[in-house]
């Protein structure tokens, strides 16, 4: 057992500043454990969200020195033994208290995704994928909406007005699921670029690095779908090919959601 | 409190005046990014300017920084795909093909738009480190959108490989004797060519023109092969970019040393 300085970001969006406990660590512990220890020790008027404790739920999502983290999977260990351990809020969204945010703007993104479009007459059950086509999509369903991803991304850290246009890695690596997924039929390459902001992505890589599930967001979902928005949109050699051939029709934008809500 | 209060979302962030409260050595990456890239800059521009020093007759060792060699004055045997019939003024570079496509095959590359874009044009400078600019449009703007066309300076850049792995083979049947020979220049260079295809293979331009654009890997089995092969090289994309360009300069260097008589080429076999 040792005693350890925290720093924790006490507040609302109205305000706020970092607030320092010295408070008790015991071998093994993570950050929220203490995080808890200041909850029923010191603070209890603490806000802080989470739920499983076991990095499969994404709820807990914090900044630990500068770090977007989960607190449940960050160890007390990786810091030194003097080290003071500062706590805030994820940066990119708005606060509701202390180390709880407002993430609805994620939400709002996922529902402006078209969904998955199969062929109409394929029935149920009529679908065979082979196993290596699940296995390329499956790395992006390990995802546990963490949204530190988006939270780190600095196109809308540091640029609030981009979030409009933008969805963030997370949900560009959903578009770029659906895109790659060989039982849908829609072409998702033109809304990934001028719905959902592909082309603000400067695929500097913060994402993959702070993926607590180690998904390679950028290698594997961004850039791919980089290199197919230039195919329908940038490339005429494979623009002159798709004239030749049979090409599926460009996806439309989800009517009532996201800047087409006024729509009817 | 009204029920409304309760209810209301909140739209303020937390404000943190601090830039960022990392801890660790984030500047040291960019920093070391901008050196590595300024060394080769420099180096590269000293080197291809020079027009001397690119060719060593007796082993028939030719500068990559030189292939293909197509100035009225490159030297016959180092022009392997001829010369132009017009001399080239000074400060023109002999490579004036192959030089402005691989040039822009590093400069759309994925790997090095992560460099440059943290470390020079600091957008952002490091993960979680607030960046400088008031405004960002990414690479939605015209100017912008010519990192698009990367997948163009890759086919030229598979071409140009190509030649410098040609230069590479034609070097080993020049022994001091005449015949197979293998000195050290040799060796430099074959290592230099094994960069350069684990460079432009790792591409990931290349990942997505020979499997990554197909939706269905199942219905293509070769395709879904060579992409993942390529994939596995991709995730060292990075590593092959630092070696590839640290190569280029060791191979230049050590045959613009024999080249000029400063040293003479350390023959292993004839």
């Amino acid at each position: 057992m040792s005693e350890r300085v925290f720093r924790v970001w006490r507040g609302s969006g109205d305000g706020g500043g970092l607030a320092e406990y010295r408070v008790e660590v015991n071998e093994g512990e993570v950050v929220l454990d203490v995080l808890h220890r200041l909850q029923a020790t010191q603070t209890p008027d603490l806000a802080v969200r989470w739920n499983c404790k076991a990095g499969k739920c994404g709820s807990c999502s914090v900044e630990i020195n500068g770090h977007p983290r989960l607190s449940c999977m960050t160890r007390m260990s990786v810091f030194e033994p003097d080290e003071v351990v500062t706590v805030t809020p994820m940066r990119t969204f708005p606060v509701v208290r202390d180390l709880v945010c407002d993430v609805s703007y994620n939400y709002q993104k996922a529902r402006e995704i078209p969904s998955f479009a199969p062929d109409p007459a394929k029935k149920p059950g009529d679908f065979r994928m082979q196993q290596v086509d699940v296995e390329r999509m499956q790395e992006f369903r390990k995802c546990i909406e963490c949204f530190l991803c988006n939270n780190v991304c600095h196109v809308i850290r540091d640029h609030e007005e981009n979030k409009e246009h933008f969805s963030g890695p997370r949900y560009l690596m959903r578009v770029a699921e659906l895109e790659m997924h060989p039982e849908d039929t829609a072409d998702r390459r033109l809304i990934a670029q001028d719905e959902f902001g592909m082309g603000y992505c400067n695929i500097t890589k913060c994402c993959s690095e702070v993926c607590p599930e180690g998904i390679r967001i950028t290698d594997n979902a961004l850039i791919p779908l980089k290199e197919r928005v230039a195919d329908r949109k940038y490339d005429p050699l494979v623009w002159l090919g798709s004239k030749i051939g049979r090409r599926p029709k460009d996806t439309p934008p989800v009517p009532n959601v996201g800047r087409y809500s006024n729509r009817t | 409190m009204s029920p409304t209060d309760s209810t209301r979302l909140p739209t303020s962030r937390a404000r943190i005046p601090q830039r960022t409260l990392r801890t660790d050595r984030w500047w040291l990456g960019p920093i070391l990014t901008t050196l590595g890239l300024a060394t080769f800059v420099i180096y590269a521009t000293l080197r291809v300017f020079q027009q001397d020093h690119y060719w060593v007759q007796e082993h028939h060792y030719l500068t990559p920084f030189y292939s293909p060699c197509i100035a009225l004055q490159c030297d016959p045997d180092a022009a392997l795909l001829g010369r132009l019939p017009v001399e080239f003024p000074p400060l023109f570079p002999y490579a004036l093909v192959s030089l402005p496509i691989l040039l822009l095959f590093r400069l759309t590359c994925y790997y090095y738009r992560k460099a440059y874009y943290r470390s020079i044009w600091q957008a952002p400078t490091a993960c979680a480190v607030r960046e400088p600019h008031r405004t960002y449009t990414g690479e939605t703007r015209p100017l912008m959108l010519g990192q698009n066309g990367h997948r163009y300076f890759f086919y030229a850049a598979f071409v140009i490989t190509g030649i410098n792995t040609w230069d590479m083979l034609i070097a080993f049947f020049h022994g001091t004797d005449g015949g197979f020979g293998i000195g050290l220049g040799n060796v430099i260079m074959l290592v230099n060519v094994i960069m350069l295809w684990g460079y432009t293979l790792s591409c990931h331009s290349c990942r997505h023109v020979f499997g990554g654009r197909l939706n269905s890997f199942g219905r293509n089995p070769v395709r879904y092969w060579m992409w993942s092969r390529i994939s596995t090289l991709n995730h060292r994309h990075m590593l092959f970019g630092w070696f590839s360009i640290a190569t280029l300069m060791i191979t230049d260097a050590y045959i613009a040393l024999i080249a000029s008589g400063t040293i003479d080429d350390l023959r292993i076999l004839n």
